[in-house]
C-alpha cells in the first residue's frame, strides 16, 4: 500500500501545522495523546510521508528529508511544551485535591513528662561531675549513728530535737527519754552519706549527695515531711572556707542563672565549725532582687572527721547542703508545695522532659 | 523577743534605730531574723474618763452599765446644740465604775483578730465605742475586766497626768514592733538582753556594759550555811555529770504581797511574751529574759529545810504549775524540802523545767527564797521532753547557762523585790557550788587562716578573743592560751574560736576560689546512675508522667492491694511516730503508693492516667540483728560499722508505673484504644532494649500470680535466671477497690537487682553484611499451653546465625485451628556476612526449624 503514497510537501507541512494549532487548543493528556495518534500515529500521514520518501528520485530525497526533519521537530517542540504544561497543571490539581487542614491537632502518642525534682537533681549531679567530683547515694533509713553521733550530733544534743524525726520501731530500750526504739531513724539529712562516703572512700573525697530525707513536718504550703536534698562534702588538704564559697557561687549561678551568687551568715550545726546559713543572690525575687535563705554550710567540723578516722590536724573539709524543693519553689515560681508533691500530671507535664 | 527599749539597758544604741535596722546589724553577727512583729491595732484607742455609769439589770441575769464616758473634744459626741459631750458606752465588766480611768476604742479601731469597732445597738442604747479588756488589745490573757489604768503601774502624778483623749496606743507601747530572733541551739547566752546586747556590741561596736558586773559588786558574802540549808545528793547522774552543781539560795523577807509590778516591768514582760502574774513572779521572769539566769521563786513560809536535789524515785508523782499530773522518772532531777525533819520528802518541783503546786510564792507570800541554779543541760532537756513541758527555763538550761550568773541574778531579783515590794533582802545566801574549771584552749592563730583563709593578723585574733569575753594570754610562737568566758560554754575547740573570729571579722571578708577539679580514679555518673535516668528517660518518652510519692503504707494499703496483712506486717519496717496514724509502715513495693497518686489524679477528673516513679523500697528482715547504739567522734571497729550495716533493711532502687484509660485516644484521627497489659509489656520491652537488659517474661499459672494481678495476665520479668518484677493488668479486685477503670495495667521493677544483671561491657557490634535478605512467613499451629516465647526460642535456636529477625505478626485462635489450639505466625528475615544465601540454604534452615518446633507439638501451617 505504502508504493501508492506519493510524498506531498504541502499537505504534511499544512498537517502539522494543523496539529500544532490542536496542540495548541489541548488542555488535557488525553487528547494530546489522540493528537499524537492522529498525526504522527502509524496510520497518519506524516508517516505515509516518511515512507514515500523513499520512492522519490535521488535528488529529491534529501531535500524531501530535511522537511520532514523540521516538521518532526516543530510537532516534537510544541507537543513537550504542551505535554509539560499540561501534566503540571493536571499534578497541580490533583495535589489541590489532597489539600488538607494542617492545623488540625496530631496526637497519636502522648508526650509522657520527667517530673521537675528528679530532673534538678540531675542538673546538680551534672554540676558537679563537671567539676570532677563524684555522686553518692546511702540509705534511708539509716542508723542514728550515721544520721546523728558521727555528725556531731549526740544523744541528747539539742538540735537532734531541732529536726524533728522519724524514729522507727524496734524492741530494743533506748537509752534516751525512756525511748523504745531501733536506733533506726528515716534519715533527716542526706549528709548522713557522707560519713559513709568518707568511710568507704577516704580522702581525698569530693561528692555530692542528692536525695530523699524525711521530718515529721505536716504537709502545708512551705513543709513536706518527705522531701529532698543535695548535700555536698569535700575533704582534702589545703581546704578553707574561701573553697567552700567559690563552689557555692558556682551552685548558685548552675541553678538561677549567671547574676546569682552566694552569702554566707554565720550560723550553727553541728557538723560543721565554723557554720553559716547560705544566703542567694536571687535576680527574679519578687518585688526585686534580693537575698533569700538557701541552704546550711561550713567547714566540716573535727569531730566529724575523726568519727571517720581522719586527723583534722591533717585535713580540712567543707559542706554544704539545700533543699531541692526549695530551689524549685524559687526558681519555677511555684507558690505550693502540694503541687510538688501531690503527682497531679497536669504539673509534670508543664515540664515535660526537663525544663 | 527583742524590745529596742529594754536593749538599751545594756547597750548604747543609737536614739532613731529601727527594729529593721536591728534585725540587719544582729543577722550579720549570726542572731537571725525570724519575723518583725508589728502592732496589730489600729486606732482610735484613746484614753476615757468614765464620767457616769448606770447598772441596768438585764432579763438574762447580766447587769450592764450604761456609760458616758469622755474621750476628749477630738473624739466626743456632739449633742442637738452642737456642745460636745461624753460618748455613750455598753460595758458589762464588773469593774467598771464612774471615776475611773480606761482604755476606750472608738469606732474605725482594728482590734487583734481582725475585730472592728463599730457603733451597735446593744441592750437597747447604741455603744458608740468599746472599754478594752487586756486580751481584746493582745496586751495579755485578762478577761475579767476592763483595764483600769490606775492599776497601770504610774506614778500617782503621772495618773492625774492622763487626759481624756490622750493615745493609748502610745501609753501602752501597743504601737511598737518587736523583733523575734532565731537563736542557734549552741548560743545559750543570746537568751538574754545580756547576750544579745553583747552580740549588738560586736556587730556594731556600740559601747557595751555588762549588767552582771556592778551587781557582782554589791555581792554579800555566801557560804555553805545561811538563809536555807541545800544539799545535793545525785545517785544518778547521766553520763556521770552532777544534775547540779550550783545551787544559790537567797531570802527576801518582809515583801508586801500586795505590791504591784510596775507598769513599765508588766509592760516589758507582755510585749516578750509572757504573762503577768505577780510582783514575785514577774520579777523572776523579768531577771531570767535579762540576764538568761532561770529562777524560782518560792514561798518560805511553806517550805522546810533543808532544800534536798535529788532525783525521782519509782513512783513518785508531782502535779506542776500548769496543773499536769507528772509520773516521775528517775533520771528525773527534783528540787524537794524536808517537812517534818524528813530530808527531801517533799517534791517541790522538776529542776530547771517547772515547778510543782506547792511552795511556789502566792498572793499572800510575805517571805520569799529565790532560787537561782545551775543543772546540767542533758538531765534538764530530757525532763522537759520526757513530760512535754518545755518552758522558759529548760529551752534556757538546755542551751547552757553561764555558770558564774547565780549569785548576780539573785541579787537583781533581791533589789527589785526590795524596791517595788518593800522586800528586806537577805545578807546570808547559801551557795552550794560544785563547778568543775574548764580548761583553757590552746589556740594556733595559724587556724584562722588554714580554715577560712582568712588574713587576720594576730592582734586582731587576740583582740575579738577578749572583746567576746575571753582571757587571752600569748604563748609566743603564735599560740595562744585562751580561757573562755563562763557563758560561753560552747566554746569548746580551737575550731570553734575560729568561727568567733571569722563572724567578727566577717564572713564576707574570706577570699573566693574554687578548688582544683580532684580527677582520680573513676569519674562521672557510676553506671547504675546512668541506668535510672536511663529508666526515668524512657518512660517518660514512652508517654507516661513521672510522679513522686509518700513512701508510707498502712492496713488500707494491704487491703486494696490484696496482700496479707499478718505475713506483710512484720516484713514492713515500722515508724514509731508517723505523721498519719493509719500509714505508720514503709511500703514494700511502689505501687500502693503510686496508685494514691492516680487516684488523685482520677479524683480530679484528668483521664487517661499513666504514671511511674522511681524509688526506694524498704525490705524489713525481722531476723536482721539489732542496730548497736555507738559514739560519735570516734571511728567505730570494723566489726561495729559492720554491725551498723546488718541491721538495716534492705532498700533497692524500684520503678513501677500504672496506666489507666485509653493507651491510644487520636481525638478527631478517631483511633482509640483502651489500656490493657500490652501497654505495660511494651513498656517493660522498652526498658530492656534501652538497658540491653535482655528482660524476658515468665507467666505463671494462674494459682502462682500473686493476688495483685489478675490471675491469667500477668507475668515475671526475669533477668537471666532472676526475677525483677512483674507486668501485666492489675486483678480485678484490685481495680476495684482503688476506682479504677477495668483492666487497667501496671509493672514494679527492682532496679538494682535488674541494674545488677547488666553487663558493664561495651557493646561488641556485629559486622553489617551487605548480601540480600531471605524473608519467610512461618504459621505454625501449636496447643494454647505454648508461649509465643518457647517458640520464638525454638526458632532462634533451630535458625542459627544466619537469623537475623524474627516477628510474631499473627496469632489466631478458632475452628480453624482446633479447639485448645492457636497458630502463630512469625516473619523471619535471614542473611549470611559472607555470601548470598541459595534456595538450598533457605530450605534447610526451614526445615531445621519445622524440626525443632516439632518438639514443642508445633506444626507448620501449609
Amino acid at each position: 500500500m505504502a508504493q501508492d503514497v506519493t510524498f506531498d510537501a504541502q499537505a504534511v507541512t499544512d498537517a502539522v501545522t494543523e496539529a500544532i494549532g490542536k496542540i495548541g487548543q489541548a488542555s488535557s493528556l488525553d487528547e494530546l495523546k489522540a493528537i499524537k495518534t492522529e498525526y504522527i500515529g502509524g496510520q497518519s500521514l506524516m508517516t505515509q510521508a516518511s515512507k514515500a520518501i523513499g520512492s522519490l528520485p535521488g535528488d529529491q530525497k534529501k531535500e524531501a528529508g530535511r522537511l520532514m526533519g523540521k516538521l518532526r521537530a516543530d510537532f516534537g517542540r510544541a507537543f513537550g511544551a504542551k505535554e509539560a504544561q499540561v501534566k503540571a497543571q493536571e499534578e497541580a490539581a490533583a495535589l489541590a485535591a489532597e489539600t488538607v487542614d494542617m492545623t488540625q491537632p496530631v496526637k497519636r502518642k502522648p508526650l509522657g513528662a520527667r517530673h521537675p525534682l528528679p530532673k534538678i537533681m540531675e542538673d546538680i549531679e551534672d554540676l558537679f561531675i563537671s567539676m570532677g567530683w563524684q555522686i553518692s547515694t546511702g540509705p534511708e533509713v539509716e542508723s542514728e549513728w550515721y544520721d546523728f553521733d558521727a555528725l556531731n550530733f549526740g544523744p541528747d544534743h539539742p538540735a537532734r530535737q531541732m529536726q524533728d524525726t522519724f524514729y522507727v520501731k524496734g524492741s530494743q530500750a533506748k537509752d534516751a527519754a525512756g525511748f523504745v526504739g531501733s536506733n533506726m531513724v528515716l534519715r533527716t539529712q542526706t549528709s548522713s552519706d557522707q560519713v559513709r562516703a568518707l568511710l568507704t572512700r577516704g580522702v581525698p573525697l569530693y561528692i555530692a549527695s542528692p536525695g530523699r530525707v524525711f521530718r515529721t513536718d505536716e504537709l502545708d504550703a512551705t513543709h513536706t515531711p518527705v522531701f529532698h536534698q543535695c548535700e555536698a562534702i569535700a575533704v582534702d588538704k589545703g581546704l578553707t572556707m574561701a573553697d567552700l564559697k567559690g563552689v557555692l557561687d558556682k551552685l548558685a549561678v548552675a541553678m538561677f542563672g549567671p547574676e546569682a551568687k552566694s552569702r554566707l551568715r554565720p550560723s550553727y550545726f553541728p557538723f560543721t565549725e565554723p557554720s553559716a546559713e547560705l544566703d542567694l543572690w536571687f535576680p527574679d525575687k519578687k518585688g526585686g532582687p534580693g537575698w533569700i535563705e538557701w541552704g546550711g554550710c561550713g567547714m566540716v567540723n573535727p569531730h566529724v572527721l575523726e568519727s571517720a578516722g581522719l586527723d583534722p590536724e591533717v585535713y580540712t573539709g567543707f559542706a554544704f547542703g539545700v533543699g531541692m524543693e526549695r530551689t524549685l519553689l524559687l526558681r519555677h515560681d511555684i507558690n505550693d508545695m502540694h503541687d510538688l508533691v501531690e503527682g497531679d500530671v497536669r504539673f509534670s507535664e508543664q515540664f515535660v522532659m526537663g525544663e | 523577743m527583742i524590745d529596742i527599749d529594754w536593749l538599751k539597758e545594756h547597750v548604747q544604741v543609737p536614739s532613731d534605730l529601727s527594729y529593721e535596722q536591728l534585725a540587719k546589724d544582729l543577722v550579720k553577727v549570726g542572731l537571725e531574723e525570724e519575723e518583725i512583729h508589728s502592732s496589730q491595732l489600729t486606732g482610735p484607742i484613746v484614753v476615757g474618763y468614765v464620767v457616769s455609769a448606770e447598772p441596768e439589770p438585764q432579763k438574762n441575769g447580766k447587769v450592764i452599765n450604761w456609760c458616758q464616758v469622755d474621750v476628749g473634744d477630738q473624739h466626743n459626741a456632739t449633742d442637738e446644740a452642737g456642745r460636745k459631750v461624753p460618748r455613750g458606752i455598753v460595758c458589762g465588766a464588773p469593774n467598771m465604775a464612774a471615776g475611773e480611768k480606761v482604755v476606750v476604742t472608738l469606732p474605725g479601731a482594728v482590734l487583734p483578730g481582725d475585730f472592728r469597732i463599730e457603733p451597735r445597738k446593744t441592750y437597747g442604747h447604741v455603744s458608740d465605742g468599746m472599754c478594752a479588756s487586756e486580751r481584746e488589745l493582745g496586751l495579755g490573757d485578762d478577761h475579767n475586766g476592763i483595764i483600769l489604768l490606775r492599776h497601770y503601774g504610774f506614778t500617782p502624778e503621772e495618773y492625774e497626768a492622763l487626759k481624756p483623749g490622750d493615745d493609748a496606743m502610745h501609753l501602752l507601747h501597743l504601737d511598737q514592733p518587736i523583733l523575734e530572733i532565731n537563736i542557734t541551739p549552741d548560743r545559750g547566752y543570746a537568751f538574754s538582753y545580756r547576750g544579745v546586747a553583747r552580740e549588738y556590741h560586736h556587730s556594731t561596736g556600740a559601747a557595751y556594759t555588762d549588767p552582771v558586773v556592778k551587781l557582782k559588786a554589791d555581792l554579800p558574802d555566801a557560804g555553805a550555811e545561811g538563809d536555807i540549808q541545800v544539799i545535793v545528793e545525785d545517785d544518778n547522774p547521766i553520763h556521770g555529770v552532777l544534775g547540779c552543781d550550783r545551787y544559790y539560795a537567797r531570802a527576801v523577807r518582809d515583801f508586801d504581797p500586795s505590791a504591784r509590778t510596775p507598769n513599765w516591768m508588766r509592760r516589758r514582760l507582755i510585749r516578750a511574751g509572757m504573762r503577768s502574774l505577780s510582783l514575785a513572779v514577774d520579777v523572776t521572769n523579768y531577771v531570767m529574759l535579762d540576764l538568761g539566769q532561770p529562777m524560782h521563786a518560792y514561798d518560805l513560809d511553806k517550805i522546810e529545810g533543808p532544800i534536798v536535789v535529788r532525783r525521782a524515785r519509782q513512783g513518785e508523782r508531782l502535779t506542776t504549775l500548769d496543773s499536769k499530773d507528772h509520773e516521775l522518772h528517775p533520771e528525773d532531777l527534783l528540787i524537794t524540802d524536808s517537812p517534818n525533819g524528813q530530808q527531801g520528802s517533799r517534791v517541790l518541783g522538776i529542776a530547771g523545767v517547772m515547778g510543782g503546786l506547792y511552795g511556789e510564792v502566792t498572793a499572800e507570800t510575805k517571805n520569799i527564797l529565790l532560787e537561782a541554779a545551775h543543772f546540767d543541760t542533758v538531765s534538764v532537756a530530757r525532763s522537759a521532753r520526757r513530760h512535754k513541758i518545755p518552758s522558759e527555763a529548760s529551752r534556757r538550761f538546755e542551751r547552757g547557762v553561764d555558770v558564774d550568773l547565780q549569785p548576780a541574778a539573785a541579787q537583781m531579783a533581791a533589789q527589785l523585790l526590795s524596791e517595788y515590794g518593800h522586800g528586806q533582802a537577805s545578807q546570808t545566801p547559801v551557795d552550794y557550788r560544785q563547778t568543775a574549771p574548764v580548761a583553757p584552749i590552746s589556740f594556733k592563730t595559724s587556724e584562722v587562716k588554714r580554715l577560712t583563709a582568712l588574713e587576720a593578723p594576730a592582734q586582731e585574733i587576740v583582740d575579738i578573743l577578749t572583746d567576746i569575753g575571753c582571757k587571752v594570754s600569748d604563748q609566743g610562737d603564735g599560740l595562744l592560751c585562751v580561757q573562755v568566758p563562763t557563758w560561753r560554754p560552747d566554746l569548746k575547740d580551737p575550731c570553734d574560736l575560729v568561727e568567733e573570729v571569722a563572724r567578727l571579722v566577717g564572713y564576707d571578708q574570706i577570699p573566693v576560689t574554687v578548688p582544683p577539679a580532684p580527677v582520680e580514679g573513676a569519674v562521672g555518673l557510676t553506671p547504675d546512675q546512668v541506668h535510672s535516668r536511663q529508666v526515668a528517660n524512657e518512660l517518660a518518652e514512652y508517654g507516661l508522667v513521672e510522679t513522686l510519692s509518700y513512701p508510707f503504707v498502712g492496713e488500707e494499703d494491704f487491703k486494696d492491694f490484696s496482700y496479707d496483712a499478718e505475713a506483710i506486717r512484720p516484713l514492713s519496717v515500722e515508724v514509731a511516730n508517723p505523721l498519719a496514724g493509719d500509714r505508720p509502715y514503709l511500703r514494700r513495693t511502689i505501687l500502693p503508693t503510686l496508685a494514691h497518686t492516680v487516684q488523685r489524679n482520677l479524683h480530679r477528673g484528668v483521664e487517661n492516667v499513666a504514671l511511674y516513679e522511681l524509688g526506694h523500697v524498704y525490705l524489713q528482715d525481722p531476723k536482721a540483728p539489732a542496730i548497736p547504739a555507738l559514739p560519735g567522734g570516734q571511728r567505730p571497729s570494723d566489726e561495729d560499722l559492720a554491725a551498723l550495716d546488718a541491721g538495716l533493711p534492705d532498700q533497692p532502687l524500684h520503678a513501677a508505673a500504672i496506666l489507666t484509660g485509653s493507651a491510644l485516644e487520636t481525638g478527631w484521627l478517631g483511633e482509640r484504644r483502651p489500656v490493657d497489659w500490652t501497654d505495660a509489656v511494651e513498656a517493660v520491652n522498652r526498658l530492656s532494649d534501652r538497658l540491653g537488659a535482655g528482660l524476658r517474661l515468665e507467666q505463671p499459672q494462674g494459682v502462682d500470680v500473686p493476688a495483685q494481678w489478675h490471675p491469667g495476665r500477668a507475668a515475671k520479668v526475669m533477668a537471666g535466671q532472676a526475677c525483677v518484677g512483674y507486668v501485666g493488668e492489675l486483678h480485678p479486685h484490685v481495680n476495684e477497690a482503688l476506682d479504677f477503670p477495668q483492666h487497667s495495667a501496671a509493672f514494679e521493677l527492682n532496679l538494682t537487682d535488674l541494674f545488677a544483671q547488666l553487663s558493664d561491657k561495651p557493646v561488641q557490634a556485629k559486622p553489617i553484611s551487605t548480601f540480600p535478605p531471605v524473608k519467610q512467613d512461618l504459621a505454625f499451629t501449636v496447643r494454647d499451653s505454648v508461649t509465643a516465647d518457647q517458640l520464638r526460642q525454638a526458632i532462634v535456636e533451630a535458625a542459627g546465625d544466619n537469623l537475623e529477625s524474627i516477628e510474631l505478626f499473627d496469632v489466631f485462635t478458632g475452628d480453624q485451628v482446633g479447639e485448645g489450639m492457636k497458630s502463630l505466625a512469625y516473619s523471619v528475615v535471614f542473611r549470611a556476612p559472607d555470601r548470598t544465601l541459595t534456595s538450598q540454604d533457605s530450605e534447610s534452615i526451614r526445615q531445621a526449624i519445622v524440626d525443632k518446633v516439632a518438639g514443642l507439638g508445633a506444626q507448620l501451617r501449609a
